[in-house]
């Protein structure tokens, strides 16, 4: 039953080497072209494919984003440069603003200390008139007033 | 009966007499019914190839992504292209092999002589298999470093000499020895233990044998590769 039969025998064994060996090498070198065109190649090409489609991909994407950060930068100097001539319009138009108030308050003052002088002037010299009238009136009735008298006598 | 079942024969083989050639049958008959199981499971997979992996693609996929990484960690960037079908086939072939010999209950086929089992616990296939290494990394040198290849003979210096010559020799005599001897002797334990003790006790010895069987298939073909990544290294 158990039959151990390593070396011993004429035939067979288990170092038996014969033409076993060359013809199982050429089955091994028939299978490597078998597999390589069966299994190897269509596979590779594609695995290797797809990895080019990703690599791609990412060198694609990070293209992309290079430029949205470039695009990001561009935009927000842009912003920047706005918001400062934003400023600088409305720095300048309240100065602007100032100005012309400034002088419309300096010309509405002086007017009106031009027109204050002239009713001043008008006034004194109404009550210098009205003076002189008076004066004169009272003149007139003190002499009317004595020659009433003179007459009476 | 179950005697006869657990029977084992060691060292007997089927012979097939082709003209003046005596062939161990066994060993080519367990060869194409792995290898058409091994073809046809391949050409499945790769029938309908798609971008978006499925199914068995997924794993075929896998297994050359597994074998590009060993072929290209072990020989290098820039010539593992040529060399990955030759390590992928030694890797495939000896797999197969291993794990057909130790799944498939070849036992219940009777055979006039021998019996069917893994073709590599024939030390002709693995004789065969390390030859084509040997020959391999011959070719892998002098095709790309010419009559340069030889300094690696006197590679750090020439008192290497003897020892790389004799490695030339002791490196397809251990690849060939290590396999056959794994694998014919989980088969012996495998069957002494069925013989003794039919039933459970095997099993672990059986998982133990598809451990070994995986292992030795890694190694051949890392050794492979690794030989060949050898030659065709260049000195600095």
């Amino acid at each position: 039953m158990l039959a151990f039969n390593f070396f011993g025998a004429t035939e067979g064994g288990l170092f038996d080497i014969n033409a076993t060996l060359p013809l199982m090498a050429i089955q091994v070198v028939a299978l490597t072209y078998i597999l390589n065109s069966l299994f190897f190649k269509p596979v590779g090409n594609v695995v290797e494919k797809r990895e080019k489609f990703v690599s791609n991909n990412i060198i694609d994407a990070k293209n992309k984003l290079s430029e949205v950060k470039k695009l990001e930068a561009d935009l927000l100097t842009q912003l920047q440069s706005a918001r400062a001539e934003a400023q600088r319009i409305v720095s300048e138009a309240e100065n602007e603003s100032d100005k012309l108030y400034k002088e419309a308050l300096e010309l509405a003052n002086n007017e009106a200390n031009a027109s204050k002088e002239k009713a001043r002037q008008e006034i004194v010299s109404q009550t210098s008139a009205a003076r002189d009238q008076l004066s004169k009136q009272a003149d007139e009735l003190s002499e009317l007033i004595v020659n009433r008298l003179i007459l009476e006598k | 009966m179950l005697t006869n079942f657990a029977a084992l024969e060691v060292g007997q083989h089927l012979y097939w007499q082709i003209g003046n050639i005596r062939l161990h049958g066994q060993v080519f008959l367990t060869s194409w019914i792995l290898l058409g199981a091994l073809l046809v499971f391949i050409s499945l997979g790769t029938k309908k190839m798609e971008n978006d992996p499925k199914g068995l693609q997924n794993l075929l996929e896998f297994l050359w992504d597994y074998i590009r990484d060993l072929a290209r960690t072990q020989i290098g960037e820039k010539v593992y292209r040529d060399w990955m079908p030759f390590i992928g086939t030694l890797f495939l072939f000896v797999f197969v092999s291993n794990w057909g010999g130790a799944l498939i209950p070849w036992r219940l086929i009777k055979l006039p002589s021998g019996e069917l089992g893994a073709p590599t616990a024939d030390i002709n296939t693995t004789i065969a298999l390390a030859l084509l290494v040997s020959l391999s990394y011959f070719y892998a040198g002098l095709s790309n470093k010419g009559w340069r290849y030889f300094e690696y003979y006197v590679h750090p210096t020439p008192i290497m000499l003897p020892f790389k010559i004799l490695e030339d020799f002791t490196k397809p005599l251990s690849l060939s020895f290590r396999l056959f001897g794994n694998i014919l002797a989980d088969e012996l334990v495998v069957g002494v233990l069925v013989f003794l003790v039919p039933l459970i006790l095997p099993i672990p010895v059986m998982f133990l044998g598809l451990f070994t069987s995986a292992i030795q298939a890694l190694i051949f073909a890392t050794l492979a590769a690794y030989y060949i990544g050898e030659a065709v290294e260049e000195h600095h």
